[in-house]
């Protein structure tokens, strides 16, 4: 093995940068003559707006410009759009209301903007923004997820009559009731999937510059897909031709979702820097990501099992009322179908699936993809479903998904829903999960912890996901407005060191290291003469960005083919300069040679020669330097089995995660280390959905868990050491073997959690998040039933 | 933050006189709670009189079965101090559980007690362990000095300069900690000194206050017995999205009873 190679826990070489202090994040970026913005934010959930009276602001020191939404409109820049078609049961495509980037005549939300200020210093900006003075006719406000659609409810949108976005049912809906006619038992459930906000740890922001010598609109953003943003701000928002907007992503500081769409303020900034002719700076605070950031996450289902005698799912039903905010953000019509129906069948064989998903709109932020992004979701529905079908039948746990499992030997698996998984073997995965945690001996813990007054509970979940996202055929079928296949471009200099350009976006992944492995083990050139390239507009190629787990499952996969094309027209150059054949031309650890002889040449040589072709092949062209495309033909499907394991403290309700195992079938690994990484991150922010995170907003929709004083995250000392293994399959239709990795731990914890918490109380469920209050009041009353 | 008139003092005579001529000045101790409520423009005071650089208000010493702490000690200095650790343990874990290694090394006692958020930990012990809070006008007993949410019996101009604790017998604290900001949901603190046992409650009620039901059903004895019994007046409770009034109730009684073993 090449000892940088696949397989290698290489340290990540962008931390050099990260630990010293030079990363270089939109906020750390500075230009000649930058004015600050400030948002003028509805402090109302839901109001008409009157008149806006600017005089006062504008007249404020150091005020530049003062702009609206009639400005905006003047202009003719916006609307915002959504990019995913859903088709409703009507027939019609989903309600689509205009989303202006700066309100017109209304506000939907807590954080919905209104007006942009801009001056000469940020404290300038903000002091002038207290002076908007805004004339609002508070209407009442739609909140609540369940009752969104309830009639007499008031209607947020005109176009949008019982603030229904979409009806989308989808499945063999009479197959299904007849199973459910003809079953043994029915398992039914109510749950919650709480919302959550997606804090990643650096705030939104946006540089705008505007060069009047070039026409040309400069945007820094914290973005996970500059190429995207660049697309939709062009074509969509008008804000300026493709060939003309340049959109960097510098250093991310984290996205988890929040950064893959087009907000307001970037649309805004590139829009006025060109307006007031200055570079225009906009750098959220916390306040404001709590605001108006995209959230995930809130549905609000019931869920229903068919099972024959012996607990083998017969058929499944689910009803789900999904919130997807005040307006629709770029993907928000599609996580709540698509990405969340498809994955009904979790790792099971159940024959019929029938769902009906409502999309309702309310007076709160914007929904969106929140790391998982419907998996999550699905999983939970599916993974607590279970364990009450085992205990409606009798059942361990385990022995119930046992019974139920998708054979090793049906890969690749069609389901009901859509989706083909690849490869699994998922009794592999539950024995290896129940090794590493011990489940055997889990009763004799549980009794030790009774001695000391505690409640122990142990709780499963077996997920499966659908990421790598995705065949470009697959997503325009469905509605989507892009291809999602993945670009690279990997280039020699001509003294042989590399760069590796790609499409995706690394906002803490590890790219830089991951895809130098990458190069480093297909081309045999040392690991630190490999730079990877990513996140501007003017340096790489066109790229779909970085979410739904797609990075190296996809990016990756162009990453290698590039490297392959280099191989191919490396071998006619070796072949020419060593008086060879090209059929007998070998390449291997970075040396191309001749079978049988020990004439060779170092690919550093052939790409110099490919620079300075004084003796070269006739019909190659000069230059080392490929590039490819990657479509894939199938999504990829992670799986696994993770194993919680809590003590519930009965007297104060407090829930203490004590061991977690986790065992993922990721495919190939390409850095372990970095992989433990994504899992170790990916658990916590699950476990975080189940115990902590609870986006809340009171009856006028005003955000109750606006800063972290109210909204908890999960710390270390939430968290116990955890027990992680893997259970590799070789999915057939990935060129690397590789599997997505970093949203597989937010999607498996919750029902590992909250089944582990049931466990322990002996409580059919309990909602997310799992607080110590509501802990406590479910113990009581298991303890008041059971005396 | 808006703009406001920054005043560095270096001796509690000058504090004074910078307060009474500010058109409506405050105090700044650690600042860990003045400086985030001004960034979010919640507060705009004209002045700010920044007492760090007060050299007689810091230090820790026990004198006459006190231990007397400086009200300018960060709560670091006190969790790390060998005298406070030595007279009072409780009172140094309770310091080393405050907050986050920032607010401890800028946070100090006497900014804390003065602030008087409901659910700070401080309250607890200074009323528990009937501590006297001496000022630069007088001493007030600790009953006597938290008077309401945010409220204190401080005038205006009047700055507190160290807190006088007298050793007890045993004493411990038990905080239930808010799992978003760490501040106490429900703290007590119980403590026996001289033959009383006195019990310190934060984070229930808009006031630290003695939980004088619960210190009668200990009858001045270290046994939780009782506790389960005593009936605490669930509408005087705090509610929030966090903690209910209900559930608040019950968790003083469950960390009285718990701070109780403690001390044993």
């Amino acid at each position: 093995m090449n000892e940088n190679g696949i397989g290698a826990s290489v340290r990540r070489k962008e931390d050099q940068r990260f630990l010293i202090g030079k990363g270089n994040y939109t906020d750390d970026i500075n230009v000649a003559g930058q004015t600050h913005a400030v948002f003028v934010r509805s402090p109302h959930a839901h109001a008409e707006i009157k008149g806006i009276d600017c005089s006062d602001a504008l007249a404020a020191p150091g005020v530049v410009a003062v702009l609206t939404g009639d400005d905006l409109a003047a202009d003719g820049i916006g609307p915002l759009i959504c990019g995913v078609t859903v088709t409703s049961d009507d027939g019609e495509p989903h309600r689509a209301p205009a989303h202006p980037a700066l309100a017109q005549g209304k506000v939907n939300y807590v954080g919905d903007h209104v007006a942009i200020v801009i001056a000469e210093t940020r404290a300038q900006a903000r002091d002038a923004a207290e002076l908007v003075d805004v004339d609002y006719n508070v209407l009442p406000a739609v909140v609540d997820t369940s009752s969104a659609a309830d009639s007499g409810q008031p209607q947020i949108h005109e176009v949008a009559p019982d603030n229904v976005c979409y009806n989308w049912p989808f499945g063999d809906k009479d197959g299904v009731e007849a199973a459910f006619a003809g079953a043994h038992k029915v398992s039914k459930l109510d749950l919650v999937n709480n919302r959550m906000v997606t804090n990643p740890m650096e705030p939104r922001a946006a540089l705008g510059e505007y060069n009047p010598g070039t026409d040309e609109i400069t945007l820094h953003l914290t973005t996970q897909n500059p190429h995207v943003h660049r697309l939709v701000l062009s074509a969509f928002n008008q804000l300026a031709p493709e060939h003309k907007l340049r959109v960097v992503g510098p250093d991310v500081g984290g996205g988890f979702g929040a950064k893959i769409f087009v907000y307001a303020e970037e649309l805004v900034v590139g829009w006025a820097c060109r307006k007031i002719k200055r570079p225009v700076k906009w750098n959220g605070d916390r306040s404001e990501a709590f605001l108006a950031d995209a959230h995930g996450r809130d549905h609000v289902s019931t869920a229903e099992m068919a099972m024959d005698e012996n607990g083998k799912f017969l058929a499944m039903r689910v009803q789900t009322q999904a919130n997807l905010g005040a307006y629709l953000s770029t993907f928000s019509t599609m996580v709540p179908s698509y990405l969340y129906a498809f994955l009904l069948a979790g790792q099971y064989s159940t024959p019929l699936i029938y769902s009906e998903v409502k999309a309702v709109f309310t007076n709160t932020a914007p929904v969106d993809a929140c790391r998982g992004a419907g998996r999550p979701e699905a999983t939970y529905l599916v993974e607590r479903l279970v364990d009450i079908c085992a205990a409606d039948m009798g059942l361990d746990p385990a022995e119930i998904r046992r019974r139920n499992f998708i054979p090793v030997d049906a890969f690749p698996y069609q389901t009901p829903v859509v989706q083909c998984y690849d490869s699994g073997d998922y009794p592999a995965a539950l024995d290896k999960a129940m090794e590493l945690a011990d489940y055997s001996g889990f009763s004799a813990r549980a009794e030790e912890a009774k001695s000391r007054g505690k409640l122990r509970g142990i709780g499963l979940s077996s997920y499966v996901e659908a990421c790598g996202i995705a065949p470009s055929a697959a997503v325009g079928q469905l509605g989507a407005g892009v291809g999602l296949w993945e670009s690279a471009q990997v280039r020699f200099n001509p003294t042989g060191n590399v760069q590796v350009f790609t499409g995706t976006h690394s906002h803490g992944q590890g790219h830089e290291t991951t895809f130098a492995q990458l190069v480093c083990d297909q081309l045999g050139v040392p690991i630190e003469n490999i730079e990877v390239i990513h996140g501007d507009t003017a340096k790489t190629q066109f790229g779909m960005g970085t979410y739904g787990s797609r990075s190296l499952a996809v990016g990756g996969v162009a990453i290698a083919r590039a490297c392959d094309k280099l191989i191919a027209k490396g071998k006619k150059i070796a072949a020419h300069a060593l008086e060879a054949a090209e059929g007998d031309i070998e390449f291997a650890d970075g040396n191309f040679s001749v079978a049988g002889t020990d004439k060779a040449m170092n690919i550093a040589e052939v790409a110099f020669t490919a620079y300075v072709p004084h003796s070269y092949p006739e019909g190659v062209e000069p230059g080392f330097d490929e590039n490819a495309f990657f479509d894939p033909t199938n999504f990829s499907f992670p799986a696994g089995t993770h194993i919680c394991e809590v003590e519930v403290d009965p007297d104060t309700g407090v829930v203490e995660v004590v061991k977690y195992s986790a065992v993922d079938d990721f495919g190939k690994l390409i850095n372990p280390m970095i992989v433990e990484g994504q899992v170790h991150g990916g658990i916590a922010h699950g476990v975080g959905q189940a115990l902590l995170e609870g986006c809340s907003y009171d009856s006028e929709g005003q955000l109750i868990t606006a800063s972290y004083m109210d909204y908890a995250m999960p710390r270390a000392d939430n968290l116990p050491c955890f027990d992680i293994d893997y259970a590799p399959t070789n999915p057939p239709d990935n060129p690397l073997g590789v599997k997505g990795c970093g949203e597989a731990g937010a999607i498996g914890a919750p029902p590992a959690v909250i089944n582990a918490i049931s466990n322990a109380l002996g409580v059919r469920h309990i909602d997310m998040p799992a607080t110590p209050e509501t802990v406590w009041r479910a113990a009581q009353q298991a303890a008041a039933v059971s005396s | 933050m808006y703009e406001f008139n920054y005043r560095k003092v270096a001796s509690v005579a000058a504090a004074t006189e910078a307060m009474q001529q500010a058109e409506d000045g405050k105090f700044m101790a650690g600042g860990q709670t003045m400086l985030p409520t001004m960034k979010h423009r919640l507060a705009s005071p004209s002045d700010l009189i920044d007492l760090g650089g007060v050299a007689e208000l810091t230090g820790i010493s026990v004198e006459n079965e006190n231990l007397i702490v400086g009200a300018m000690t960060t709560h670091a200095a006190v969790a790390a101090s060998a005298e406070v650790q030595q007279a009072i343990p409780a009172l140094a874990r309770l310091a080393g559980n405050i907050g986050d290694p920032a607010v401890r090394n800028r946070g100090t006692l006497g900014g804390s007690i003065a602030n008087h958020d409901p659910a700070a930990d401080y309250p607890a012990a200074v009323i528990a362990l009937g501590a006297t809070v001496q000022t630069s006008k007088r001493a007030i007993s600790a009953e006597e000095f938290f008077t309401g949410m945010f409220e204190t019996a401080l005038e205006d101009d009047e700055i507190v300069t160290s807190v006088s604790f007298p050793l007890p017998e045993a004493a411990a604290y038990m905080k239930f900690e808010n799992p978003a900001s760490r501040y106490a949901i429900v703290g007590v603190f119980v403590a026996k000194t001289g033959g009383e046992v006195r019990v310190g409650v934060t984070g229930a009620t808009a006031c630290a206050h003695r939980g004088l039901r619960l210190e009668a059903a200990l009858g001045g004895e270290l046994d939780a017995g009782g506790i389960d019994a005593v009936e605490l007046p669930v509408e005087q409770m705090n509610s929030d999205i966090h903690a209910s009034a209900e559930y608040r109730a019950h968790l003083v009684k469950v960390m009285t009873k718990r701070a109780v073993e403690a001390c044993q």
